[in-house]
């Protein structure tokens, strides 16, 4: 990990400013930002339109239907103002975490390689997925372990995770699959893959939804009971231990 | 006033949900002789003025660019509509 912009010496993980994009059709804006709050970071709103970062230390590209998904899932809102800025800021090393429409727009970005096309089995599908943390040395999963399994809800239609052979390959080889699904493929995904990262590991991307498992009663089951689980919780405070490191 | 016609198809090799919807119903409507369908984006873009081959540059780019993604989609047509209605075929179009 390259240092990032952190704008004061701070040792508390509450000084880390977390900025959570808002495009026109994001639907999980809202979550993400408490999601940052209840892991100890301060949450701020970034709107589409608007290129100015604010100075925030990471960026949350959230879920949705951002532009209804004309023409292809994220292909317009990687176009907005603020994602030009982003993106530099990305490639200067920025911590951000694209959540399935998200993930979508950073694939677009090209922050990210492959695609998203829709489901094998045609369906919108959710439910509560396990995972196999295969990565667990980027910005935003620090605070798993490698082969660690978590469960945190998927919801789409277009999850299909596709890349050529080649950028397979590389991907593998590299360590740069972050996450696999465990057990059955929801979507056919090739190789199994629900999340990736770049070379750097500041820019991650997947499928399921970190933010909706951060708060018992409202969570995934779990061995500690039904909605109880909170694996989500580990992507915001792998970051902000990410910044406070840096 | 000039159109230009860009056309974007999935690859071959990517699923293609709609094509496959359609190619079901064919049949119940009696069209039996069609054994697969593949269903593409037709884009139209209105410039003032006639079609150069500055503007067909420009289509090619913003096809590229934009209105396809290289992953999982080809822009197999870009061309002027008026001369391609009249039958001719574009040096600008694209294989």
């Amino acid at each position: 990990m390259t240092a990032t912009t952190v704008a004061a010496p701070e040792a508390s993980l509450g000084g880390a400013r977390v900025g959570v994009v808002t495009f026109p059709g994001t639907l999980d804006d809202r979550d993400a930002a408490r999601a940052v709050r209840l892991a100890g970071g301060q949450a701020v709103s970034l709107w589409h339109a608007d290129a100015d970062l604010q100075g925030v230390d990471a960026v949350v590209l959230p879920g949705g239907f951002s532009y209804g998904d004309y023409l292809r899932a994220g292909a317009i809102s990687r176009f907005a103002p603020v994602m030009e800025t982003l993106v530099d800021a990305a490639r200067g090393g920025l911590p951000v975490l694209g959540i399935c429409n998200g993930f979508q727009v950073l694939t677009e970005a090209h922050l990210l390689p492959g695609s998203m096309i829709k489901n094998d089995h045609l369906h919108f599908l959710c439910r509560e997925q396990v995972l196999v943390v295969e990565n667990a040395d980027t910005a935003w999963t620090r605070d798993f372990t490698q082969g660690q399994r978590i469960t945190i809800p998927l919801k789409n239609q277009d999850g299909q995770f596709v890349a050529d052979d080649r950028t397979l390959d590389e991907l593998e080889g590299e360590g740069r699959v972050v996450f696999r699904y465990d057990g059955w493929n929801p979507n056919g995904s090739r190789r199994d893959i629900a999340g990736i990262t770049n070379a750097a590991g500041n820019v991650v991307g997947l499928m399921p939804h970190p933010e909706h498992a951060v708060e018992p009663g409202f969570g995934p089951a779990s061995a500690a009971g039904p909605r109880a689980g909170t694996d989500g919780l580990g992507f915001f405070t792998s970051v902000l231990s990410t910044l406070v490191r840096a | 006033m000039g159109r230009v016609v860009v056309e974007v198809m999935p690859k071959p090799e990517i699923l293609d949900p709609q094509g496959k919807a359609v190619v079901g119903a064919l049949p119940r409507l009696g069209f039996t002789q069609f054994t697969s369908v593949r269903q593409g984006k037709r884009f139209e873009l209105e410039v003032e003025g006639d079609v150069t081959p500055e503007v067909l540059a420009a289509a090619q780019e913003a096809a590229a660019k934009v209105l396809s993604n290289p992953v999982i989609e080809d822009v197999v047509r870009v061309a002027d509509a008026a001369t391609d209605a009249a039958g001719t075929v574009l040096s600008g179009g694209l294989a």
